[in-house]
């Protein structure tokens, strides 16, 4: 009787994965008991306190780079947020320019010219093959070591390159540039049901119309119009220098530029790649049979090649959107100020709530690479074959 | 006039292959100029900074340069050739750290078994493989006695270990540790039992949606606090600890992509034939699986060499770690071109190495299966 009951358990494949289970849900519990134990222990015993209080007390240094307002009095919850911020903006823009310089050089690598597809080769090579933060560093040095500001690079009178960043005109928005701002946004949604309508008549006429060409032409000029009805709301704070630094104006800093730098040439490498690929698995066929059908060659890109492509592309995009925006975490060996640098460094090391800290910031991350999938999901179902075929 | 009508065809055959890959059309012609000048400007200034203009270990007036100011034309970066003597004045830390140098040739010997070590995994058709799989077992512990010491030989502790040794270091035990791990997890992954794979993604999305630096500071400061006292890793084995979770969660989706490629039907037949899951897995599915996913576990793997440059943000020694300590030394300032190009080199000739070892890899597979 007894050894059928254990007989039961070994080779009755139910009741012998229930067991392994609860196996190994308790061996797990076992292991985060344990843990936690130690922890707590060692923390008590080396006068750490814990919990998330010290998010309210001032953080006492200060950020040199941020989107909003902050002052070493700042929370280090503001400081958090200031960290957050600046990461977010990295990922985004280094993701614009990388899918930018990725397409491109995507492209030229299918060009029938032996020697400019080879450059592009060339690049692809020596970009993905050396690890991010040394090209982010690479970059960096670079960047500190342009001109000193008293002998900045003038680029059309109003730029200027230096050691210590990118200075560049800042707008001033005077009253009633709300208004040409307004009129840009309705100029494109008109331009958008105006391409639906369009774009219906083309089906039930057959009658081609320039959409692109009218609607580029309705979003240019429409904000131009009401920019002169208005007065010219706007003016430009140029920067001047004065004494050992610029004043008025805007700057972009050279630990931004590294970044983005760094980032974006080594993730475009990847993305080239994909780009590649995904053009390539678009069947010869569909090119000669738009061939036959007289299509112009650009129409062929646009309308048919591309088109397939990007359900191959799609995908691989996805995971090199979020490998950037978890490499932009970088920044902490240049000293750009995102969430790890900031957040995780620094207020760590002042407060000493390490738990509590890393935690927060691989939530963050999580939450991010999980949004990112979630909406780049959204778009790569949009691009799938439609239909029940 | 064989000869002749030789030449004539072969005239033709580069006269063709001009017209057609670089002057098809004017367009082409156009591109084929514009690339000619850009390969021109930049190769030019390249080989002249790196090479023609550039001071090695003597400079042009043939002293031994032992530091910047002793570079022929030195001042600012990029204007001037490079001074490469940084590289050899620190060879001996680029490649080892601060392993003492009357022990370098342990570290040395090392770096010459490590290809034995790795050829029997990587080639299939050498002779007496068997020899070398079996070597392949027994040199991580001929490489721990080595590096660190032991009986006849004097310990080295890892916070004297540095440069080339830590990059390869983290590297090779990485993936050596991570890849039994990883399958593990991918079949974990694959499993039926709701709780085991449960745990197993929630792993593994966990490791994949935070950067590895997260884990890399997570290990530094709570690794500590996990453990009882007299339990202290080093600095390099909380790094190893940190690396090795990260690319095994990788791996283990590059696994499981080769565990989707095997037909139901393999495991259907095993069944059929009485053969319990490990044997099943064992014998049937996890030897067609790993074929199809050694290419992706290959690119995995030079990303986990190009990551081994994060150690440095956690203040060890890599190769990088390296460099910027030789640039923060007053005697060679400004000499970072030479050092992060240096350091770019060697990560280039091991991660391009593996790239195309995964290339010969995917021809051989696609010429195997047709």
């Amino acid at each position: 009787m007894q050894t059928n009951f254990f007989r039961k358990i070994i080779f009755d494949e139910k009741s012998r994965s229930l067991l392994i289970q609860t196996l190994v849900i308790g061996l797990f519990a076992l292991f985060i008991y344990l843990i936690t134990q130690q922890t707590a222990y060692n923390l008590e015993k080396r006068g750490i306190s814990s919990g998330f209080d010290f998010l309210h007390i001032s953080a006492g240094y200060d950020i040199s780079i941020r989107l909003i307002p902050f002052t070493s009095e700042d929370t280090h919850l503001r400081a958090y947020f200031v960290g957050l911020l600046n990461t977010l903006m990295i990922a985004v823009c280094g993701c614009f320019l990388a899918t930018i310089i990725g397409f491109l050089v995507g492209i030229i690598r299918l060009s029938s010219n032996w020697l400019f597809r080879n450059i592009a080769y060339v690049y692809v090579e020596f970009t993905r093959n050396v690890p991010v933060l040394v090209q982010i560093i690479l970059y960096y040095s670079i960047l500190l070591n342009l001109p000193k500001i008293k002998q900045a690079i003038v680029i059309f009178d109003n730029f200027y390159l230096t050691n210590r960043g990118f200075f560049s005109p800042s707008p001033i928005f005077k009253d009633g540039f709300s208004i040409v701002a307004w009129s840009l946004v309705i100029a494109i949604i008109f331009s958008f049901f105006l391409k639906r309508f369009l774009k219906k008549k083309q089906e039930d006429t057959g009658k081609q119309y320039p959409t692109f060409m009218i609607n580029s032409a309705i979003i240019i000029f429409t904000p131009i119009i009401f920019y002169y009805i208005m007065g010219m709301p706007l003016e430009f704070d140029r920067p001047v220098l004065k004494g050992f630094n610029f004043k008025g104006g805007m700057v972009i800093r050279p630990e931004f530029l590294g970044m983005l730098f760094g980032l974006s040439i080594y993730t475009a490498a990847f993305i080239s790649e994909t780009v590649r690929s995904g053009i390539i698995s678009v069947s010869k066929g569909q090119r000669e049979a738009s061939q036959a059908l007289g299509l112009k060659s650009n129409f062929i890109m646009r309308l048919i090649i591309i088109p397939q492509a990007l359900r191959v592309i799609i995908p691989p995009l996805t995971s090199q959107y979020l490998n950037l925006t978890k490499n932009s975490s970088l920044g902490i060996a240049i000293g750009y100020a995102d969430l790890v640098h900031g957040f995780g460094g620094i207020s760590l090391n002042q407060t000493g709530r390490a738990i509590e800290i890393m935690m927060m910031v691989m939530l963050t991350y999580l939450t991010i690479s999980l949004t990112i999938s979630f909406f780049m999901n959204i778009y790569n179902k949009s691009v799938q074959f439609k239909g029940n075929a | 006039m064989s000869s002749t009508t030789i030449q004539i065809i072969s005239r033709n055959k580069y006269y063709n292959w001009l017209v057609k890959n670089l002057f098809s059309s004017w367009v082409n012609t156009i591109l084929t100029v514009i690339s000619l000048i850009f390969v021109y400007q930049v190769g030019s200034f390249f080989l002249n900074w790196a090479i023609f203009d550039a001071d090695f270990r003597y400079n042009f007036q043939g002293e031994l340069i032992i530091d910047r100011g002793f570079c022929s034309k030195n001042i600012m970066p990029g204007e001037y050739g490079a001074c490469w003597a940084i590289i050899f004045a620190r060879w001996n830390q680029f490649m080892y750290g601060l392993y003492p140098i009357e022990e370098a040739w342990r570290v040395n010997l090392i770096y010459a078994l490590l290809p034995l070590a790795i050829i029997g995994i990587l080639f299939d058709k050498i002779p007496f493989r068997r020899y070398f799989i079996y070597f392949t077992f027994i040199f991580p512990f001929l490489a721990y006695f080595m590096l660190y010491g032991g009986p006849g030989l004097s310990v080295v502790g890892t916070n004297k270990w540095g440069g080339l040794l830590v990059t390869l270091f983290l590297g090779v035990t990485g993936i050596g540790l991570a890849f039994p791990l990883s399958i593990l997890l991918a079949l974990g992954r694959r499993s039926k039992m709701p709780i085991i794979k449960s745990l197993c993604v929630v792993f593994i999305e966990f490791i994949r949606g935070v950067p590895l630096i997260t884990l890399l500071f997570t290990a530094n400061v709570m690794l500590p606090l996990f453990l009882p006292d007299g339990v202290n890793p080093d600095n390099l084995l909380r790094a190893l600890v940190a690396v090795t979770l990260f690319q095994s969660a990788y791996m283990a989706e590059a696994i499981r992509g080769g565990l989707q490629a095997i037909p139901r039907g393999q495991v259907e037949a095993a069944q059929s034939l009485g053969l319990s899951y490990w044997q099943t897995t064992r014998k049937i599915v996890l030897p067609q699986a790993l074929k199809i996913a050694i290419p992706p576990i290959v690119n995995t793997c030079i990303g986990l060499f190009k990551d081994t440059s994060l150690v440095l943000i956690i203040g060890l020694f890599d190769l990088l770690g390296i460099g910027r300590a030789a640039l923060a030394d007053m005697t060679w300032t400004k000499l970072y071109y030479e050092v992060y190009v240096f350091i770019s080199l060697v990560f280039f000739i091991f991660c391009f190495g593996m790239s195309r070892y995964s290339l010969y890899l995917e021809k051989k597979l696609k010429t195997d299966n047709s």
